[in-house]
C-alpha cells in the first residue's frame, strides 16, 4: 500500500523541480540539460514524428494526416481572419508556437512527466519572441509610422491622449500578460490535480471512515482531469491567437 | 501580527481580484449564448472574437492568482 505514498504525497509543488541530467557550465552560465529540457526534446521529436508520419502526401489522408490538415487550416484560418493576407508570412511562426504549446501542455499530462509550460520563464520567452517580431516587422515595415499603434485612427481629439496613454501601458504590459496567462493556468492547474490526487492518498491512509470518503477526492481527480485537456488545448490555441492579433499591429499599424 | 500571518492574509485579499474576473466571463459568455441562440448561423463566425476576449479578461483574474502566488511563496 505504501508504495505511491512517498512520490505523490510531496509537496504539490514538488512536480515544477528541475533536476539536473547532465551538467554543463559555460563561464557563469549554467547550461545544464535538466528534464526540462528533456521533456522539450520530447515534444520536438513527437512532433517530428507526427510531420514524418503525415508526410506521405496520400490523397485519401490517414489518420495522422487529416489531424495534421486540420490544424494546418484551422490555424491559416485564424491567422488569415486577423491578419489578413499580407500577415501570412508568420504562418511558420504562429504554427510552430501553437503545436509546441500544445504539446508540450498535452504531454505535461501524463502522470509524471514534467510540464515545460509550468515555468514562467519558457513562456516568457516565447511571448518575447512574438512581442520582438511584432516590434521589428513593425519598424521594418512600416518605418516611423509604426508608432501609429499608439496612435490609433478614428477617436475624437479630446480624449485621443488619454487613449494613447491606454494604448501604451497595454502594448508594454502585453509579453507580461502573454507569458503570465498560460504559465499561470497551467501551473495552477497541476497544483490543483495534485492537491486533490494527494487529499485522496492520505485520506485512504488514514482507514476506517476516512478511507471510505477518498473516494470523493478521487472521483474529483478524475472530473478534473479531462478540464485539464481541455485547458491545455485552449491555452495554445488563445496564445496563437494573441500571436495573430498582435501581429496584425505589425502589419496595419492604428487600425482596430 | 506575525509577519507569515499578514502574507496568509494579504494572499486571501488578493485572490478577491478573482471574484471581478469571474463576473466578467459569466458576462462574456452568457450574452455570447444569448446573442447565439437568435442568430445561430452567425455565432461560428464569433467564436474566436469570443475566445479572445475570454482570455483577455481572464488574464486580469489570472493576475490576482499571481500575486497570491507571489505572496505566499516569497
Amino acid at each position: 500500500m505504501n508504495i505511491g505514498l512517498p512520490i505523490v504525497a510531496k509537496d504539490p509543488t514538488a512536480q515544477f523541480e528541475l533536476h539536473t541530467l547532465a551538467e554543463l557550465k559555460i563561464g557563469n552560465f549554467d547550461l545544464s540539460f535538466t528534464n526540462s529540457s528533456l521533456m522539450m526534446v520530447v515534444s520536438i521529436l513527437c512532433v517530428c514524428l507526427w510531420f514524418l508520419l503525415s508526410s506521405k502526401r496520400q490523397l485519401i489522408p490517414g489518420r495522422a494526416q487529416s489531424v495534421l490538415e486540420m490544424s494546418y487550416e484551422f490555424i491559416a484560418d485564424m491567422l488569415k481572419s486577423s491578419t489578413g493576407k499580407e500577415g501570412m508570412r508568420f504562418f511558420p511562426l504562429v504554427f510552430t508556437i501553437f503545436i509546441f504549446i500544445l504539446f508540450a501542455n498535452m504531454l505535461g499530462m501524463i502522470p509524471f512527466f514534467f510540464t515545460i509550460t509550468s515555468h514562467i520563464i519558457v513562456t516568457f520567452a516565447l511571448a518575447m519572441v512574438v512581442m520582438l517580431t511584432v516590434i521589428g516587422y513593425g519598424i521594418w515595415k512600416n518605418g516611423f509610422t509604426f508608432l501609429k499603434v499608439f496612435w490609433p485612427d478614428g477617436i475624437p481629439m479630446a480624449i485621443k491622449p488619454f487613449v494613447s496613454l491606454l494604448e501604451i501601458i497595454s502594448f508594454f504590459s502585453r509579453p507580461i500578460s502573454l507569458s503570465v496567462r498560460l504559465w499561470a493556468n497551467m501551473f495552477a492547474g497541476h497544483i490543483l490535480l495534485k492537491l486533490f490526487a494527494g487529499f485522496a492518498i492520505s485520506m485512504f491512509a488514514a482507514g476506517g471512515l476516512l478511507a471510505a470518503g477518498s473516494i470523493v477526492p478521487f472521483t474529483l481527480t478524475l472530473a478534473l482531469m479531462p478540464l485539464e485537456f481541455l485547458v491545455s488545448f485552449v491555452q495554445a490555441y488563445v496564445f496563437a491567437l494573441l500571436t495573430c492579433v498582435y501581429l496584425s499591429d505589425a502589419v496595419s499599424p492604428g487600425h482596430h | 501580527m506575525e509577519a507569515e500571518a499578514a502574507k496568509y492574509i494579504g494572499a486571501g485579499i488578493a485572490c478577491l481580484g478573482m471574484a471581478g474576473a469571474s463576473i466578467g466571463l459569466g458576462n462574456i459568455f452568457s450574452s455570447y449564448l444569448e446573442g447565439a441562440l437568435r442568430n445561430p448561423s452567425a455565432a461560428q463566425g464569433q467564436f474566436s472574437n469570443l475566445i479572445f476576449g475570454f482570455a483577455v479578461t481572464e488574464a486580469l483574474g489570472i493576475f490576482s492568482f499571481a500575486v497570491a502566488l507571489i505572496m505566499m511563496f516569497t
